[in-house]
């Protein structure tokens, strides 16, 4: 009895492990067919198109976000450093933080949010309903056609929005700072001129890329394999993969982002 | 009614996302797209402790440059300081650099005084005349021993 039940939890955690390792790897399969997919003739107008959704529709809420980040950074900062009496480097830590951090790590979570979740329930949707399996029949390639343009996308769109957020944020930080609470303006931006450098902003970059491989596979992928979910089946099955893919594209933007934070100290 | 087409939507996104990107590194990166608005001068230093490449170099507390290149001169037992100075901004030959803190534990900078002699040093000129940093740790060495109370007393006689 004892016995069975050890047996029983060892392969459950056996089961699962495998499960974790063999996406991974089917992920990562999808990633690079739909990647090389990318330079595929008339593939611009698609990606034009999901431009549109993924980066242009996306810039407002982006601004808006890095213009509150930007203003909440300079509040909070500007009560710390009084206490030392060095509200001159307000500008520098704003905008350090913004483009090393915040700035990449806030615009993918928000555009996860904004895009992601409606790209996997897009892609699922078209699963459930039989519209992949329609073109398999008309001799289109789907990963061609769906997922390729995406990924196109979001690496061309992820650090547009990220260099917005940034300035947009460093900006809100001037508004806080020096228009409400009367740091010196000359000092705010002479700080930022001599204490960013151009590793900070590669960084940043850096950064911004990797989400967007990132976030594209992980949402793409959960739709277009949600058809073989064991939980569930139609369209409770997309809620699920829309769930898990936001989730797990969270997880994965702030696991990447210390791995690469840790790359570049 | 259709009032923007998606490709000039999409224009005007890239646009302002590659003008941020652009402004992001050439401005606030320093990336230099045309190099050739410095010119290099050279100084050697007996010691140049707490500068590193991209220090600032002052002229009257006026920002002209930066560090470029720290090396030895192993004939000479000397750090050999390679200054990048703005195009335009003349530098004598009897100018003197020195090593100077920004505030009592900032940053180190070069400080040149240009010096009032006719002949301008030219690209990749030395300046000879140096003065090396201060060293804190020394002079509070000295103190805490009572070197400096000696050597005072040693002039004073």
């Amino acid at each position: 009895m004892q016995n069975n039940f050890v047996r029983v939890f060892v392969q459950d955690i056996g089961r699962k492990t495998l499960g974790i390792i063999n996406n991974l790897g089917a992920a990562s399969i999808f990633f690079s067919l739909a990647f090389v997919r990318i330079f595929r003739p008339k593939q611009v107008r698609e990606i034009i198109q999901q431009i549109y959704y993924i980066g242009a529709k996306s810039s407002t809420i982006v601004g808006l976000v890095g213009l509150f980040t930007g203003m909440v950074l300079g509040l909070q900062l500007y009560y710390t450093l009084t206490k030392f009496g060095s509200e001159g480097v307000l500008g520098s830590v704003v905008a350090l933080s913004l483009i090393r951090e915040l700035g990449p790590v806030l615009t993918a979570i928000m555009i996860t949010a904004r895009a992601g979740s409606a790209m996997t329930a897009e892609i699922g949707i078209l699963r459930i309903s039989e519209q992949i399996d329609a073109l398999y029949t008309m001799r289109i390639d789907s990963l061609r056609f769906l997922i390729s343009p995406r990924i196109a996308a979001a690496i061309i769109s992820f650090p547009l929005l990220t260099a917005l957020f940034d300035l947009i944020g460093i900006l809100g930080g001037y508004i806080t700072g020096v228009v409400l609470l009367g740091v010196n303006k000359g000092a705010y931006f002479y700080r930022i001129h001599s204490y960013v450098e151009f590793v900070d902003i590669k960084v940043g970059f850096v950064k911004a890329l990797v989400f967007s491989v990132l976030v594209s596979t992980i949402c793409c992928y959960q739709g277009y394999f949600t058809h073989l979910r064991k939980d569930s089946y139609g369209s409770k099955s997309v809620s699920i993969s829309t769930t898990s893919a936001v989730v797990l594209s969270c997880i994965m933007i702030l696991v990447a982002d210390y791995i690469v934070t840790s790359f570049f100290v | 009614m259709k009032k923007y087409t998606l490709e000039s939507v999409v224009g005007v996104f890239v646009v302002v996302g590659i003008l941020c990107v652009g402004y992001m590194t050439v401005k606030l990166g320093k990336v230099s797209l045309f190099g050739d608005d410095y010119y290099t001068l050279r100084a050697l230093f007996n010691s140049v402790s707490g500068l590193r490449v991209g220090s600032a170099v002052e002229i009257h507390g006026i920002e002209v440059g930066e560090v470029d290149h720290l090396t030895i001169d192993a004939e000479k037992q000397m750090a050999v300081v390679d200054l990048k100075i703005r195009k335009g901004i003349k530098v004598s030959d009897d100018a003197t650099a020195s090593i100077k803190t920004s505030g009592l534990i900032g940053d180190k900078y070069v400080s040149i005084d240009p010096g009032g002699s006719g002949e301008v040093l030219k690209p990749g000129g030395t300046i000879l005349d140096t003065n090396s940093p201060v060293d804190i740790e020394e002079l509070i060495g000295k103190y805490a021993f009572g070197d400096v109370n000696k050597n005072s007393k040693k002039e004073g006689k």
